[in-house]
């Protein structure tokens, strides 16, 4: 069955799943355990939440498909994630930075779906937000924590937002699955955001002392499925079980 | 007659323990929404709602209510997870708070997360062994997702803080 607005739902959980990805990365690696356990704990939260949309796509469109289909079946091009969650994590600094402006839009984000006319992503968003909050807090205190911290901190996480600031205009941006489903009541009009965006990363790296880059030339087209050269790395890593021996299970 | 089999099976569900918290069983917790029994197909549909999206307890959760269920036979038996309403830690009972703290993780206080959160305003939680609010936040995540870390000041004992969501 054709499900309506399925990229709509496809760009949420791809930006999600992506980042869960991402993070997990540093799973073992993280600079204290504290940490290892936080990024493994949000990157848990991510994928949860990206699981649950990509069921209810499977509910919808009723083809027999599971979760994993969509997940570890799709290839690069029928991603629909933003291109901020697949550029590589950096170093500590540029991992949170990137946790910070993501988490910024996405609680905003959140709380603007929680008004959709879609009943089953206004309970996604209530149930989600929660979660969120949690996230946005713990890259608000690492923020100020390297801001203030060392010159060297101070260094790596001005160079991390200067590297990161080209894809956070994306996020503020919609595709044309975004516009359709705004204009069906269903999706949030991420333009609508930026103000509120803009306002708040001010206020945390004025306090961090850091300094807002200039608003260059925005890279897009991620929720477009015009990706960097980072997803099919990714992808490769992920789906690599599944394509090598399909229909295998835990 | 399914009245009284739905009282039964309620009280069977207390039963099946929370994986990661194994004090506190599913009904303590708050995890079970609704039973309801579906006439048409003969089936019991037990709803279920996850603490956090991420949690991996709840496939181990939906398989422990079918096998509880199952050698109380209880059979054919529909376990469905549902996002709404959010789950919140307001859901548990005083008793199952008394509970946590006996073992040594610190209840979460009541009334959900607020915005102050956003803000980085932390709330003063008491040692679950010591009482004492002397306590510092080590980090906002835990030993599972629902849980953050702290440390008493007095005591020194390091210990679990449930959060509010």
């Amino acid at each position: 069955m054709l499900m309506e607005h399925k990229e709509y739902y496809l760009t949420i959980a791809d930006t999600l799943l992506v980042l869960g990805q991402r993070l997990s990365e540093w799973c073992g690696h993280g600079p204290a355990i504290e940490e290892d356990i936080a990024l493994s704990n949000v990157a848990l939260d991510y994928i949860g939440q990206a699981t649950s949309l990509y069921k209810e796509i499977a509910l919808k469109e009723n083809l027999g498909k599971s979760e994993d289909d969509y997940a570890f079946l799709r290839d690069a091009w029928e991603y629909r994630n933003a291109l901020i969650v697949e550029i590589t994590n950096g170093d500590y600094a540029k991992t949170i930075a990137r946790q910070f402006v993501f988490s910024t839009w996405y609680y905003h984000f959140l709380e603007a779906l929680e008004k959709s006319s879609d009943t089953f992503l206004q309970g996604f968003a209530q149930k989600s937000i929660k979660e969120v909050r949690y996230h946005f807090q713990h890259s608000r205190d690492w923020i100020l924590r390297m801001g203030g911290g060392t010159e060297e901190s101070h260094r790596r996480l001005q160079n991390a937002m200067n590297e990161l600031w080209e894809f956070t205009g994306e996020l503020m941006t919609n595709s044309v699955h975004e516009v359709d489903a705004i204009s069906k009541g269903i999706g949030v009009d991420n333009v609508t955001l930026k103000d509120t965006f803009d306002r708040i990363v001010s206020a945390v790296f004025q306090e961090a002392n850091v300094s807002v880059p200039a608003d260059v030339w925005m890279q897009k087209g991620g929720k477009e499925g015009k990706h960097s050269e980072h997803l099919g790395f990714i992808l490769a890593e992920m789906q690599f079980l599944q394509r090598a021996y399909p229909n295998s299970k835990w | 007659m399914v009245e009284v089999e739905a009282d039964l099976i309620w009280e069977y569900l207390k039963m099946v323990e929370d994986p990661e918290i194994p004090i506190l069983n599913v009904i303590e917790m708050g995890i079970v929404r609704d039973l309801t029994w579906d006439e048409g197909n003969k089936k019991w549909h037990v709803v279920i709602t996850p603490t956090y999206s991420g949690c991996p307890a709840m496939k181990a959760i939906e398989e422990d209510i079918i096998e509880v269920l199952a050698e109380l036979q209880v059979k054919n038996v529909v376990v469905d997870t549902v996002l709404s309403p959010p789950w919140t830690t307001d859901w548990m009972t005083d008793e199952a708070r008394e509970k946590l703290r006996s073992t040594g993780i610190a209840p979460p206080e009541k009334g959900s997360a607020d915005k102050g959160l956003l803000m980085g305003k932390v709330k003063d939680i008491a040692c679950p062994r010591c009482s004492s609010t002397n306590t510092i936040m080590v980090s906002q995540f835990g030993t599972t997702a629902c849980k953050a870390l702290y440390k008493c000041g007095d005591c020194l004992e390091p210990f679990d803080y449930f959060k509010c969501i």
